[in-house]
């Protein structure tokens, strides 16, 4: 007995080294930690518990037989945030590189279905050189099965793909298919095709960082949700998100004692909107304003700017936030944008977060780019996804809400739940400088006649008065009274309930 | 006594004027701007009158707009404030003539004091002591030069109708003086239409150092006290105290009854401000005399009980004076900072835009002016304003945000509160001299009270970068930090959705990061408070706090001292702001200490030296030329897209080497504006 439980502490001891110490230096000299260092840092102090230790491979070919570590490349198990249950895996760069084998996507699998039967979010941690050569197609198999469990997992219990290190080829699109993907910054990278490929194929001289670093991701492509400056960081950040999301779709947006009165008045929002329509002004300082405690976490910070999106907390509780930019572009609505955002409202419809919609939004960017590279069917998705979403959805017109834009930002023909709008604000067709250019062509020369016609516009709909005399507007707030209004809002639909006719799913613009 | 005045001024003086109106049930009327329309002192005043456009020139400073607004109101006396109208005797004469009382001195003092040269005749005929220099008019740079080496080196080249440090020069040799004397009187003719210009001794080891004066119209006049100004940025006053560390009561009598007899030299009648100019040796001569009531005015009032508005108002009602020489006592010691919105990081570049937050610390409620300070507490906070959160500092006033003062019984007392009271001050939006200010008040030099009017020019030569925070300081904002953090991660760990029987504990010891050092702390905590034991020092702190998390201000009582702390989130860790220092803290277990031990030192990212669009859209002005060196945060051009006009700044100090593109110019995303070198 002695003797079994010598090999036990033995063979456990094996496993933890992974792939030795000698390239457990290395991955340190390149500023990364270990794959169960990361796993320790990002749960609870002693809360992991490890499946799958002793997995060894099945492969013969290629002299594997004669290297077979326990674990196979990648540690698995579950643990707490706070608390609360997660899955987890993070490959194992120093044990075969962290590639991926018919058991090493097999133990992947395991945390996955066990993920998705006892409703806990899955995160992964990648550090892999990508397919394992030797095995041949059984490693292409497995990828196949891990990618069908993200697609099942996808919308039942929330995924978080950490890139810590290489993932290229096949590989990207596993975290392609979770809901968010974070990076680290000059040691990560995500693409479809290395640069040496690139060079080979295309004649492009590209490097590992230029093609798919964490600033082509974040920035770029929008493939990443945001980055951060190294392990730590990012471990320690995804925590942090965590303790925003509902471990599964079946259950409400967590909440958690709070320290700011709801009722809090913010008299300074009162001059938030500048007297001169053109003047932009900070929609994150309203955000942070109706904000608990002002804590904000964003979400593709530096990708299509002119819209932000996000997570705050009402009473404790996750709200997420959509919300038009004036400081950029003037917050209009183009491609990237409505990529952003509509990926965004259908996360958050997904998992039961409540969504609150601030509008100031003077219509879709015009242009040539903008319509061959497909505003419309992208524009569209924006616009499907916050009509399909049956979560509560409040909305705010801060200023300008103009044209089918207007529409699109959660308008109340999107069944909008709460639609408030300041006194500030603007709901019309377009600016009355556009609509009298078009409704009095003829007198376009005569300024003074112009200038009049521009005013009579102007008191007719640059106010929130036409559309709240329709019920368009649900109510006309206090900027300063924000705060209080949305969250007596949320408070009166938390048990909303929409039934939708049956579908086997619906057909969105992709 | 009037029924009602008019406030010829804003901001924070008219709020100020506003109050003691008030107290003596006198109803009153601001003047606004455009761009004040939603200021302060219009809310404050019982009617407002809207009086122009922005610029003051077109504003405030045109009589006849003031005139129009005082018929409209019907308003009885005007008290101009400072600046502005406030010494225009033009405006004190027309005043005259409408019948309306100028809450303020005679014109003939105005007009006497007003003119330097003249000023300083007035005082040598009254007995004052003054700089030796040449009183007369001087026609070229020969002269200069020549009266120049009568009177010895170094010598001040000022303009006679100067004020603020403008047209103001100091030379230490002839070609000094030739080169001074011309640029003097060109900045005189720009600034005041009046390029005369006078000659003085230049005093060494100066101390600014002002008598305040009061007198009524029926030959009574009393001196209270002196100020201490010496602390100045460019002529322009910083912080201010009374009384002055440095006089003995000898030279306060001296200078005082100096002061009066100037007073009544010129038949002054209301508060008036005697500047005197005081060397190492306690020599003091005659600088010049403010016929108005100075911004520092409040620190006087700490320590005398006297409110100089009510007493300005009185005056001239026809009152007189209530106080004798006798009634005025000198008690304790009063501190006031000028938080200017000016960002010290940034060479004290102006930094207009949106109050997005606001909160200066809690007044003292029981102390208003007129009343003894020492009577309303053991510490009075006081602060003087005219802004609001959400409001908008403008580029055409004054960049002064606020006058924080601090009453104590002595001066250590005095300076220790308003360290308090600066790092409980919560100012964001905009860049401001907090930091600065909360530096000068741990300086050696100024603790000790030898200062001179060269101290910041001295103590701060390449200018301010920041307070890197003395061992003892850090350790005790570590063992606050680590508690703090604590908090925070207990209120984590009670989030709904956590697995019941498994929840997490959170421990004892905890590795604080700050300003590069890592500082391993143990926290025993209690329902009172927690002690936080840090085993490398040995250091124990007695740690108390009502913060709950999220609160960007927290109050610790640190063994017994007081420690305020301004907590914000930053990734990975809070940024905490104390003392004038800014740090990024971060608090890990020990265990995960070792792990961020192992995380790489990143260098910040080289950024390109060029400015590119950041957006499709039309240039609509190029603020810089070639060859321009550009501060931090500086506007370099306009850029208008979807009709909204965006300002592109400088990320960085630098010299303007090429630009690419000129007003009218429309660019596409990444077009290169402009290089630097």
């Amino acid at each position: 007995m002695k003797d079994i439980l010598q090999e036990l502490e033995t063979r456990r001891e094996v496993a933890r080294t992974g792939g030795g110490e000698r390239r457990i230096a290395a991955q340190h000299a390149k500023g990364k930690l270990t794959a169960r260092e990361r796993v320790e840092l990002l749960l609870d102090e002693g809360s992991f518990e490890e499946f799958d230790m002793f997995i060894t491979h099945r492969c013969v070919d290629f002299g594997m037989n004669a290297d077979k570590p326990a674990g196979d490349g990648v540690v698995t198990g579950w643990g707490t945030i706070n608390g609360r249950q997660v899955y987890v895996f993070s490959q194992d760069f120093t044990v075969l590189g962290g590639s991926v084998s018919e058991t090493h996507a097999q133990k992947i699998c395991k945390i996955m279905d066990m993920a998705m039967q006892n409703g806990a979010p899955v995160i992964g941690l990648n550090d892999s050189g990508g397919a394992r050569i030797q095995e041949g197609v059984d490693s292409l198999a497995a990828y196949g099965e891990v990618f069908l469990r993200n697609i099942e997992a996808s919308g039942v219990v929330p995924q978080i793909s950490v890139i810590m290190g290489p993932c290229a080829g096949g590989a990207v699109y596993s975290p392609a298919m979770t809901d968010f993907i974070f990076m680290v910054r000059d040691s990560s990278y995500m693409f479809v095709t290395g640069p040496d490929v690139v060079k080979t194929v295309t004649n492009e001289v590209v490097t590992a960082e230029e093609l798919g670093g964490a600033g082509t991701h974040t920035r770029k492509s929008s493939v990443a949700d945001g980055a951060f400056e190294n392990d730590v960081e990012a471990l320690l950040e995804v925590r942090r998100l965590i303790d925003f999301l509902p471990l599964n779709n079946r259950q409400k947006p967590p909440v958690r004692p709070f320290f700011d009165d709801p009722g809090r008045v913010e008299a300074s929002l009162d001059t938030l909107v500048p007297a001169n329509p053109n003047t932009p002004y900070d929609m994150k300082e309203l955000i942070t304003k109706i904000a608990d405690e002002g804590d904000f976490y964003e979400i593709q910070e530096d990708y299509a700017r002119n819209i932000i999106t996000g997570f705050i907390r009402l009473e404790g509780q996750t709200v997420g936030v959509v919300a038009n930019q004036p400081m950029v572009l003037a917050g209009c609505v183009d491609i990237d944008s409505s990529r952003k955002g509509a990926r965004f409202v259908r996360f958050c419809d997904c998992f039961e977060i409540p969504i609150l919609t601030l509008v100031d939004v003077p219509g879709f960017l015009p242009g040539t780019t903008q319509e061959y590279g497909g505003v419309i069917k992208h524009g569209a998705k924006l616009l499907f996804a916050y009509g399909e979403a049956t979560v509560p959805k409040v909305t705010v017109v801060t200023r300008k809400a103009y044209g089918g834009a207007y529409v699109v930002m959660s308008s109340k023909h999107l069944r909008g739940d709460f639609n408030y709008a300041w006194p500030t604000s603007e709901v019309a067709v377009m600016g009355a400088k556009g609509a009298v250019e078009i409704l009095y062509r003829s007198e376009l020369d005569d300024p003074d006649k112009i200038a009049a016609r521009t005013n009579d516009y102007e008191d007719r709909f640059a106010n929130p008065f036409v559309a709240a005399e329709r019920g368009f507007i649900d109510e006309v707030i206090m900027p300063h009274s924000t705060r209080k209004r949305v969250a007596r809002a949320f408070a009166s639909l938390r048990n909303k309930k929409v039934t939708t006719p049956w579908k086997k799913h619906d057909n969105i613009p992709l | 006594m009037f029924k009602k005045i008019l406030i010829a001024n804003r901001g924070e003086i008219a709020c100020r004027v506003i109050k003691s109106a008030r107290k003596m049930e006198i109803a009153t009327v601001a003047v606004y701007s455009d761009a004040d329309a939603q200021a302060l002192h219009v809310k404050m005043a019982d009617e407002a009158v809207h009086i122009g456009p922005p610029p003051a020139n077109q504003s405030y400073i045109v009589i006849d707009r003031i005139m129009e607004a005082i018929a409209a109101s019907g308003a009885e006396a005007v008290h101009p404030g400072y600046g502005f109208l406030s010494e225009n005797s033009r405006f004190a004469e027309a005043l005259d003539a409408a019948g309306v009382a100028f809450i303020g001195p005679p014109v003939g003092a105005i007009e006497s004091m007003g003119d330097k040269i003249t000023s300083k005749k007035i005082a040598q005929e009254a007995g004052v002591s003054t700089v030796p220099g040449y009183m007369g008019l001087i026609e070229d740079a020969d002269e200069a030069v020549k009266i120049s080496g009568e009177i010895g080196y170094p010598v001040m080249i000022k303009a006679s109708a100067g004020g603020g440090g403008k047209g103001m020069r100091i030379a230490w040799k002839e070609d000094e003086v030739r080169e001074g004397f011309q640029s003097s009187k060109n900045e005189a003719a720009n600034s005041f239409g009046d390029d005369r210009i006078f000659i003085e001794k230049f005093v060494t080891q100066p101390r600014h150092i002002e008598i305040q004066v009061l007198a009524d119209g029926h030959g009574n006049a009393v001196y209270l006290g002196e100020r201490e100004c010496s602390i100045q940025r460019r002529n322009q006053k910083v912080i201010e105290e009374a009384p002055s560390p440095f006089l003995d009561e000898a030279t306060r009598r001296a200078m005082g009854e100096q002061a009066v007899a100037l007073a009544k030299a010129v038949g002054y009648a209301s508060a008036g401000t005697v500047e005197f100019i005081v060397d190492g040796a306690k020599n003091f001569y005659f600088l010049e005399m403010n016929t108005r009531l100075q911004v520092e005015h409040p620190v006087t009032e700490l320590i005398t009980g006297v409110d100089l508005v009510e007493q300005m108002i009185r005056v001239a009602a026809g009152e007189p004076l209530s106080i004798s020489q006798d009634d005025v006592t000198l008690t304790g010691w009063a501190m006031e900072s000028r938080l200017y919105a000016e960002d010290p990081y940034r060479n004290f570049l102006p930094s207009i835009g949106r109050l997005v937050r606001y909160r200066p610390p809690a007044e003292t409620a029981a102390y208003s002016p007129g009343t003894a300070a020492g009577a309303a507490g053991d510490v009075v906070v006081r602060n003087d304003t005219g802004v609001f959160e959400g409001g908008e500092i403008s580029m055409y006033y004054d960049p002064m945000i606020a006058k924080l003062c601090t009453w104590a019984p002595d001066r250590a007392q005095a300076i220790e509160a308003m360290r308090v009271a600066l790092d409980s001050f919560e100012v964001e939006g905009i860049g401001h001299n907090l930091p600065f200010l909360s530096a000068v008040y741990d300086h050696p030099k100024f603790i000790s009270g030898e200062i001179t009017t060269a101290f910041i020019a001295e103590e701060y030569p390449d200018g301010f970068d920041g307070v890197t925070l003395p061992d003892d300081a850090l350790s005790r904002v570590a063992a606050a930090v680590a508690a703090l953090y604590r908090v925070d991660e207990i209120r984590r760990t009670r989030v709904s959705g956590r697995m019941d029987n498994h929840e997490r504990l959170i421990g004892r010891e905890f590795v604080v990061k700050a300003a590069g050092r890592a500082f391993p702390v143990q926290i025993d905590a209690d329902p009172a408070g927690s002690t936080v034991t840090l085993p490398e020092t040995g250091a124990v702190h007695r740690v108390t706090s009502d913060w709950t998390p999220g609160d960007s201000l927290a109050h610790f009582e640190i063994d017994g001292a007081p420690l305020v702390l301004k907590v914000g989130h930053v990734t990975g860790g809070y940024r905490i702001r104390t003392r004038g220092a800014d740090l990024k803290v971060q608090v890990f277990t020990p265990r995960q200490a070792e792990l961020v031990a192992m995380m790489p030192e990143k260098l910040p990212p080289d950024t390109s030296k060029m400015l590119l669009c950041p957006m499709p859209g039309l240039i609509v002005k190029v603020d810089v030329e070639v060859g321009e060196e550009v501060q931090e945060g500086q506007s370099l051009c306009t850029v208008e897209a979807m009709k909204m006009e965006n300002i592109l700044r400088a990320e960085r100090k630098a010299t303007v080497g090429k630009i690419n593109a000129a007003a009218g110019d429309s660019l596409a995303v990444d077009d290169v504006i402009m290089e630097f070198e």
